[in-house]
């Protein structure tokens, strides 16, 4: 195989850039520290495209392509943040906003959250469409979890980190469409769940305060991921 | 199996076809048979007996023949067609075989529903019994796959149907051989064909008509194309409200083994298929080609990210090439005449013909097959026999929940691929609902995004929340509580969900609003503005 066969040159927002076949545009644009907005996407599960806040503009594509889900080719062209794609964001985030029940004063992830942080960074100050106000449910019953529906962005994090990293596939979805919900088991409380390690590795990938730990208050629930790139280094190594 | 045993078969079913005079046709699809046409069938079975002339006429059941609305639908050797027919009739009409035809029952056939149709797919529905293998080889069945197993090399398969022009029937209208020569040209050592039989566009009934009609054109189909791409298994994959089909189906996999013709070894060439049914369990988005695999492995059937394309990474990680029931119907023709007779027929980039299921405001609803490049207006007025009760013409519905509504200056445009995309609707896969003047467009509208709305997986964001707002800036519309404001938002969010969304459901949700917006948005103005619904739908409804 030729070098040029494994590295690709391209350009991301005028940056000459290069990655390795096969890889992703959003990992090379995160090894340049070019920012592209994220959801569903975390380093070492697999990638689903769901959120489709990581969509860009390719030169040549009459489609806008997912960022996670593409893999980079020589002489590509991306656009990541043209106005376009700000407004395209900002409207996805305004929808999630009013699919769920978000209140970030009441919430344990308050100022850790990643739907927050994603809402002030479009600058997102107030919401354009009238909310849904869905009646959800609070599972808690897990010894030391909890489980929060009112706060699901249903980016399926949960449902991969559990099925690829800790082999316990607890979690899944039930439902379509905006009835969507994750579950454990068969639709069974959590804490009933008999496949559950209670590992608790759900909680921590989980982007807002859908899952979190008991005990915790207002703005305490800071996640941590560090596990996450040490299994996958360790997983990598030994395969 | 041989290509001389084959023609046995055909000389040994017609003779027996020769020597019974009479022959007596009931209609067993599922449209008559929802109005009892089997107890039809079965007093036309008595009645041939009572008469005596049990060796000189049959009775049997065969497939579609098109006009659905008028069933059941019985047809005789001579070519009358008969309509709504009761087992009361049967007596008159056994009489009549030897005598003048029953004139209250019959349909005059010299109309241009009959004359201006052009039927490739359809060609045996209607006229052969859906459950035997021998009247479907009698038709020259499995002739194509003979001779392109004994004659030809998979790479001049791929070339005819390349040189056919013809293009997936399924809706998005790929090219066909474009989409054979990547599979057949895919490294791997075990490749699949699956036929996309998982119908759900509201009001269409063309693949349900031909898997009922004429199973085994399917399976001929399937076998050519898995002997072109290199491929040793096929999944059907049939939605399991389409329980007849499924029966059939099964019958004619069955009948196929029997002969040696899908299996192991077939026609003692080497080449083997063995074909699976794989029953949808209800959801729409089960069409689209990446949840439709992912549905066959077992797994939630929602859509991913493409590339890798199924012609690449499909099933079970393998090169896959999925084609839609027409699609696969209109390949043994094809082969049996070649692909320059088929590229023949339609307009230059829209070949053959296409299966349209006729339906709503006109006259005569039911299944109709016209060459490409017709238009709407000969669809319309000439075959569908215009609009009933003195009504206006309003709009025509192509394409189903992914399709838009094109109104009465769109009449006279070509019904192809690019005509009917560049006036903002598709051809999909076959649904045509007439809609007069007392159809609300804005109702209509709604109609389809609360379809996308309960149909969307749920997966991606902006289908999943954008089809639930659209629908309820919609339904504010419709109840005469929205503003201009809502209007604006509404193309907003039009826009994003067909640039944004993960797959093509999502990406064409959109499609009824916005055609509707193009061609009849006085009539959201004047719900908006005026509180008034033109067709006076929405105002009965509306709660202030």
């Amino acid at each position: 195989m030729s070098p040029t066969d494994q590295v690709k040159t391209l350009r991301i927002d005028g940056r000459d850039c290069s990655g390795r076949a096969g890889e992703t545009i959003l990992n090379v644009a995160r090894e340049n520290n070019i920012p592209i907005m994220r959801l569903c996407e975390l380093e070492g599960l697999s990638t689903v495209g769901a959120c489709r806040l990581c969509l860009v503009e390719v030169k040549g594509s009459r489609k806008l392509l997912p960022a996670c889900a593409t893999a980079v080719d020589e002489g590509m062209e991306v656009t990541t943040n043209s106005e376009r794609l700000q407004n395209y964001r900002k409207m996805i985030i305004e929808l999630l906003f009013t699919e769920g029940n978000h209140v970030c004063s009441v919430c344990v992830s308050n100022g850790h959250c990643e739907l927050q942080t994603l809402a002030q960074s479009v600058g997102l100050t107030h919401i354009d469409l009238p909310y849904r106000y869905p009646k959800k449910q609070v599972d808690a019953s897990h010894e030391r979890f909890l489980l929060d529906h009112n706060r699901c962005v249903l980016c399926t994090r949960c449902v991969r980190v559990c099925d690829e990293i800790e082999g316990a596939h607890t979690w899944d979805l039930m439902g379509r469409g905006i009835d969507s919900k994750v579950i454990t088991d068969l639709n069974q409380p959590w804490g009933e769940s008999e496949s559950c390690t209670s590992c608790g590795k759900c909680v921590h990938v989980c982007p807002t305060g859908a899952l979190s730990e008991k005990g915790r208050s207002v703005a305490e629930m800071e996640k941590r991921r560090q596990f996450l790139p040490y299994l996958t280094l360790m997983r990598g190594e030994h395969q | 199996m041989t290509p001389e045993e084959l023609e046995e078969i055909k000389e040994n079913e017609l003779e027996a076809q020769q020597n019974v005079p009479q022959q007596i046709h009931v209609c067993v699809a599922a449209g008559c048979l929802s109005c009892q046409s089997d107890t039809v069938k079965d007093a036309l079975t008595r009645e041939v007996e009572q008469h005596g002339l049990g060796g000189r006429c049959k009775v049997k059941g065969v497939g579609c023949m098109g006009l659905c609305s008028e069933g059941p639908l019985v047809s005789t050797h001579t070519g009358q067609v008969y309509q709504h027919v009761t087992a009361a009739d049967a007596g008159e009409i056994v009489e009549s075989l030897d005598a003048q035809p029953v004139q209250r029952l019959l349909i005059p056939t010299d109309v241009p529903f009959f004359e201006r149709q052009k039927k490739i797919v359809l060609e045996n529905s209607g006229t052969i019994d859906p459950e035997r293998i021998e009247e479907y080889i009698a038709q020259d069945g499995y002739r194509a796959l003979m001779n392109v197993l004994t004659e030809m090399t998979p790479q001049e398969v791929v070339a005819e149907v390349t040189a056919s022009g013809l293009r997936g029937r399924g809706g998005a209208g790929y090219p066909t051989g474009l989409k054979w020569s990547t599979v057949a040209k895919a490294v791997g050592t075990q490749k699949f064909v699956v036929c996309n039989a998982d119908e759900g566009d509201p009001g269409a009934f063309m693949d349900r008509s031909v898997l009922e009609s004429d199973p085994h054109r399917i399976i001929e189909g399937m076998l050519i194309a898995a002997y072109a791409v290199g491929a040793s298994e096929g999944y059907i994959y049939v939605r399991a409200e389409y329980p007849l089909a499924i029966k059939r189906l099964k019958t004619a996999i069955r009948q196929a083994e029997r002969l040696g013709l899908l299996g192991a070894d077939i026609c003692g060439t080497g080449f083997k298929l063995r074909i699976d049914l794989r029953l949808g369990a209800g959801a729409f988005v089960c069409g689209e080609e990446t949840a439709l695999i992912a549905s066959i492995e077992g797994k939630r059937g929602t859509p991913r990210s493409r590339p890798p394309y199924p012609a690449m990474e499909g099933l079970l990680g393998h090169p896959t090439l999925i084609n839609n029931v027409e699609t696969f119907a209109n390949i043994p023709p094809i082969l049996r005449n070649g692909g320059a007779w088929y590229a023949g027929i339609g307009t230059e980039k829209s070949k053959g013909t296409k299966v349209f299921a006729l339906a709503g405001r006109v006259r005569n609803t039911g299944l109709v097959e016209v060459p490409m490049g017709i238009t709407l207006r000969e669809i319309v007025f000439d075959i569908g026999g215009g609009i009933p009760d003195g009504k206006e013409f309003k709009a025509v519905q192509t394409g189903g929940p992914s399709g838009g509504c094109l109104p009465a200056e769109a009449l006279d445009m070509p019904v192809d691929y690019e005509s009917l995309a560049s006036a903002g609707s598709i051809m999909g896969s076959g649904g045509m609902i007439v809609m007069d003047e007392s159809s609300c467009m804005v109702d209509v509208a709604k109609y389809f995004m609360d379809f996308c709305m309960t149909e969307s997986c749920g997966k991606c964001i902006p289908c999943r929340v954008g089809t639930y707002q659209m629908h309820r800036i919609l339904s504010a519309i419709t109840n005469m509580t929205a503003t201009e404001h809502d209007l604006k938002k509404m193309e907003d969010l039009c826009d994003l969900v067909k640039n944004t969304s993960l797959c093509g459901l999502g990406q064409s949700a959109p499609n009824p609003v916005l055609s509707t917006l193009k061609y009849f948005l006085a009539e959201y103005k004047a719900h908006v503005h005026e509180h008034r619904c033109v067709a006076g739908v929405c105002s009965e409804k509306a709660t202030v």
